[in-house]
């Protein structure tokens, strides 16, 4: 339950505070959330990855979706030289994933008492 | 808590934000910081345009006076109805920067010679050679002009407020994609910046001149060689102002000075230069025809700018309302008004004059601080212009350029020691004397044209036009046509400014401009027609001296289509701005199939021959013939001249095609014909055997590659702004060439075509090759192109205030203060 909660609102924490903060503000928002509801630290890590696995992937695939992939047909032929949205759509998730997978992990360190 | 795993953990993430929040070096150039950029609600994907956009908005600013409704077609195309003409401006300016600001700031940018403060250490030749020939000095002057002015200083002033007020409404998220990707902040316009970028058209359109290239020439050849590789008479040339027209009497007589043949003629001290120019093919075509040549018996306009092809599009279309005042046409984004367009009256619009006003002067200082020169036999001091050039990454670059008053002309001294730009060998001096660091109100122009009613608000409107010099075609709905090669043009003795010139004294100066009563004009002509392409505009008998370099064979194929035709329709002038016949290879054709030894050619020669002998002179899509003509020429031009360019210095003058075609007509024994290397003399059947020989083997490679057709030789492309290829259109389809009507090369091409039959309720027809929107996340970015390479038009609605429920209004964009 806690793993879901955490997912959750991780996920909507950093979608918020992105509303009014640079990018960056996933990883403290993401730590929040870890140190906020305690998990160890392997469980942490994956639903701060999913959180915003889910989140900028979704968002990410939801605009190209809307933009008939427009732009992200022309900026995986400019980023990753191959005309593939859907890899673009991954790589973005990854990224965002990675880094609240992190920031997670370093929250749950914080609380964690052995 | 656990200490280390948490340092350490908490370490790793800092670590990776601050390297996704950096923009690091990626294959010789910088990637963007890939956590911001990919970040879905602040990167790239925010420029994702939704396919289905709402572009309707309320928006308030208290820097407008009234109201005003902008209707969004679906096109993209805004029709601004404003009671308050400078609110229209604002509005205008809001625009621009809401679809283009970034080409805006790009080229204003490169005007300015501030490249390096966005891509480093690259920019800097190209900012100096920029500020040496004195862009941001001729702004300046320009910009005190329009201040003088108090409606258009009003006009400018509510522009830039317009562009300010949208860029102080971006947030990061909202930037476009191209500042995201360069890692670059848009900063406030102002007024000098539109000086700016009006000077950049006078660089694009008035800065070519080939004075090195041609002295370099000079000196290499005999003087017999130099007049038969460029003769001043083009005996193809059917000038804009038609032979035997009487001219005014003239009032300037510039007299060349004593000691001209030796000192400037006969001089053999040679020069060099290898920098980048302007394109000499910036040329157009427009024509006016008569009601009584057309269907409905009132007049037909049509123009159609020939400018290099990029993405965003040079233009931006839109319809401006406002009190005293409806025009509809395409404006720069960069300034305010329509350039070339229509208003409830008349229509207006423009080709290059291309005329040579830059010229350069050989400058003696007394040392190397340059704080003294001679002149009129006695040192003069030196006035300095330091310029600062911010570079990214590096420390400033501080220039100091001398400038050196010429009579009572302060010039910049452009290449000097510190500088060769590639075209000075670094031991010499050389001024540049250049029209468009002159004082001159170019923006009045189109201010006025816009607000014209009649044939003497055009005249009014269009004389003070100074530089870049312009054909300027003019149609009434009263039924006047009218046509002015305008500009300030020097008056020059014959050969004045073709070489470098002495800078000692008063003597190789410019003696004066031609008077505007003087400068040649037709207004409704006998033949019912008006009409340029950058032709020479006058025959011999004009008694100013105007230079050699003009395009023959457009302006005589239009005017050969243009008399015979009667009876003309709208869709007749379309098809005539999208005709594809070669006039040139009609011209050299009979050269190729006459002295063709057919017998030497082997069978696959001999098969492409054929393909050349059945070719119909045009360059449609499909046209192998095109393909073959285009390759013989430039191998048969190699074979006649390679030989005596052979030992020439790397950057000399070529001569023109119409040079070569028009010579051998004359004189089929050619003295350039015979290989100067080999003991026998070679005649034109050798010549042009031997250059098809060659042909064939180039002509087969292509044939392998699948480019034997016109169109995919050609490979027309329009190239975004920035060189990256996924947001250009690349190898497109599109027929015509150098010298067809429909003049569409490579990257170079008809930047917009226009339409406009006058009749009571106007008939319009337009379209650019690029869409109204620059965001290459929106689907109105490239649009047009489609159309455009099919040779098709749009129809263009002048729309009333009370159509504002017409279906083809698809959103509202509301401004109040």
């Amino acid at each position: 339950m806690k793993f879901f909660i955490s997912i959750i609102l991780t996920a909507l924490i950093c979608f918020a505070s992105a509303l009014y903060l640079p990018w960056w503000s996933i990883a403290p928002m993401s730590f929040l959330v870890a140190v906020l509801i305690p998990q160890r630290p392997g469980k942490a890590f994956l639903s701060g990855f999913l959180a915003l696995f889910l989140l900028w992937g979704g968002l990410s695939f939801w605009i190209s979706y809307q933009n008939a992939h427009l732009l992200a047909h022309k900026m995986s032929m400019l980023i990753l030289k191959m005309d593939n949205p859907y890899l673009l759509i991954l790589v973005t998730a990854l990224i965002g994933g990675l880094v609240a997978a992190l920031a997670a992990l370093s929250g749950s360190y914080l609380r964690k008492t052995k | 808590m656990r200490i280390v795993p948490f340092l350490l953990a908490t370490a790793i993430t800092t670590g990776l934000v601050i390297t996704l929040n950096t923009r690091l070096p990626l294959a010789g150039s910088e990637a963007p910081a890939f956590g911001k950029f990919l970040s879905p609600q602040h990167g790239f994907w925010q420029n994702a345009e939704t396919a289905n956009y709402d572009f309707t908005t309320d928006l308030k600013f208290p820097q407008l006076k009234g109201k005003v409704s902008v209707y969004l077609d679906e096109r993209l195309v805004p029709h601004i109805f404003a009671d308050q003409e400078n609110d229209a401006y604002f509005v205008q300016g809001y625009l621009h920067a809401r679809f283009r600001l970034w080409q805006m700031e790009l080229q204003t940018y490169a005007a300015a010679g501030r490249v390096s403060e966005i891509i480093g250490e690259k920019g800097l030749t190209h900012d100096r050679e920029f500020r040496r020939l004195g862009m941001v000095y001729a702004a300046e002057i320009a910009l005190k002009e329009t201040e003088k002015d108090p409606v258009l200083l009003a006009e400018c002033d509510a522009y830039t407020a317009g562009i300010n007020a949208f860029i102080d409404g971006l947030t990061e998220s909202s930037l476009p994609v191209e500042y995201k990707l360069i890692g670059h902040k848009p900063e406030h316009w102002s007024n000098i910046k539109t000086s700016l970028f009006l000077k950049y058209m006078s660089y694009d359109l008035a800065s070519h001149d080939d004075d090195f290239e041609l002295t370099n020439a000079k000196s290499y050849f005999s003087a017999d060689d130099f007049t038969k590789l460029f003769p001043a008479v083009q005996d193809s040339l059917d000038p804009i102002i038609p032979k035997g027209t009487v001219f005014e009497k003239q009032k300037v007589f510039p007299v060349a000075p004593i000691g001209v043949d030796s000192i400037y003629f006969n001089s053999k001290a040679l020069v060099v230069s290898e920098n980048e120019k302007a394109d000499r093919e910036n040329g157009s075509n427009n024509w006016a025809v008569s009601g009584k040549k057309t269907k409905s018996g009132s007049p037909i306009l049509c123009n159609d700018p020939h400018l290099a092809l990029n993405l965003p599009s040079l233009w931006y279309e839109l319809q401006i309302s406002a009190p005293g005042f409806n025009a509809y046409g395409v404006s720069f984004p960069g300034a305010p008004g329509v350039i070339i367009g229509y208003n409830d009256s008349c229509a207006f619009g423009f080709t290059n004059g291309g005329r040579d006003v830059r010229d350069y002067y050989e400058i003696k200082f007394n040392n190397d601080k340059r704080a003294q020169y001679w002149f009129n036999g006695a040192w003069q001091n030196t006035r300095f212009r330091v310029d600062t050039i911010k570079i990214k990454g590096k420390p400033d670059f501080i220039d100091s350029v001398a400038y050196v008053q010429l009579g009572k002309d302060w010039c910049p001294v452009m290449y000097d020691k510190s500088f060769g730009g590639g075209r000075a060998t670094g031991d010499k001096n050389y001024a540049v004397r250049w029209k468009a660091n002159d004082p001159s109100n170019e923006l009045k122009i189109f201010n006025m044209l816009n607000h014209a009613k009649n044939y003497a608000d055009y005249s009014a409107a269009v004389t003070n036009l100074h530089t870049p010099g312009q054909n300027c075609v003019f149609a009434c709905k009263t039924g006047d046509i009218a046509i002015r090669t305008q500009g300030e043009w020097p008056a020059k003795w014959k050969g004045q400014g073709d070489f470098i010139m002495p800078g000692t004294d008063t003597s190789y100066l410019w003696q004066g401009m031609i008077p505007q009563d003087e400068v040649p004009f037709q207004y409704n002509p006998e033949r019912g027609f008006v009409s340029s392409a950058n032709q020479k505009p006058v025959d011999e008998s004009y008694p100013y001296y105007i230079g050699r370099d003009y395009p023959p064979y457009r302006g005589q194929l239009i005017n050969r289509r243009l008399n015979a035709m009667n009876n003309i329709s709208p869709q007749d002038m379309m098809q005539l701005q999208t005709d594809n016949y070669d006039l040139f290879a009609e011209t050299a054709m009979p050269l190729f199939l006459k002295n063709m030894k057919e017998s030497e050619l082997d069978a696959n020669q001999k098969k492409y021959f054929d393909l050349l002998r059945n070719w119909n002179l045009r360059d449609d899509v499909g046209s192998k013939g095109a393909t073959i003509f285009e390759v013989l020429w430039s191998n048969f031009a190699d074979t006649v001249y390679g030989d005596e360019y052979a030992k020439a210095p790397k950057v000399i003058m070529r001569p023109f095609e119409s040079t070569l075609v028009e010579a051998l007509l004359k004189d089929s024994a050619y003295s350039f014909l015979d290989n100067i290397n080999t003991p026998q003399k070679e005649t034109l059947a050798d010549e042009v055997t031997a250059a098809f020989k060659k042909s064939g083997a180039q002509l087969q490679q292509l044939e392998k590659d699948g480019k034997l057709d016109w169109e995919k030789y050609k490979a027309t492309h329009i190239s975004h702004l920035a060189k990256l290829a996924p947001f250009s259109r690349m190898n497109l389809a599109a027929p015509g060439g150098t010298h067809t009507i429909n003049a569409t090369r490579s990257d170079h091409g008809p930047s917009w075509r226009m339409v406009i039959s006058l009749t009571s309720q106007t008939e319009a027809y337009g379209v650019y090759p690029g869409g109204q929107s620059g965001n290459p996340g929106s689907k109105y970015c490239d649009n047009f192109v489609d159309q455009w390479v099919a040779g098709k038009y749009y129809s263009l609605w002048m729309m009333t205030k009370s159509e504002s429920s017409d279906q083809r209004v698809k959103w509202k964009m509301n401004f109040d203060h």
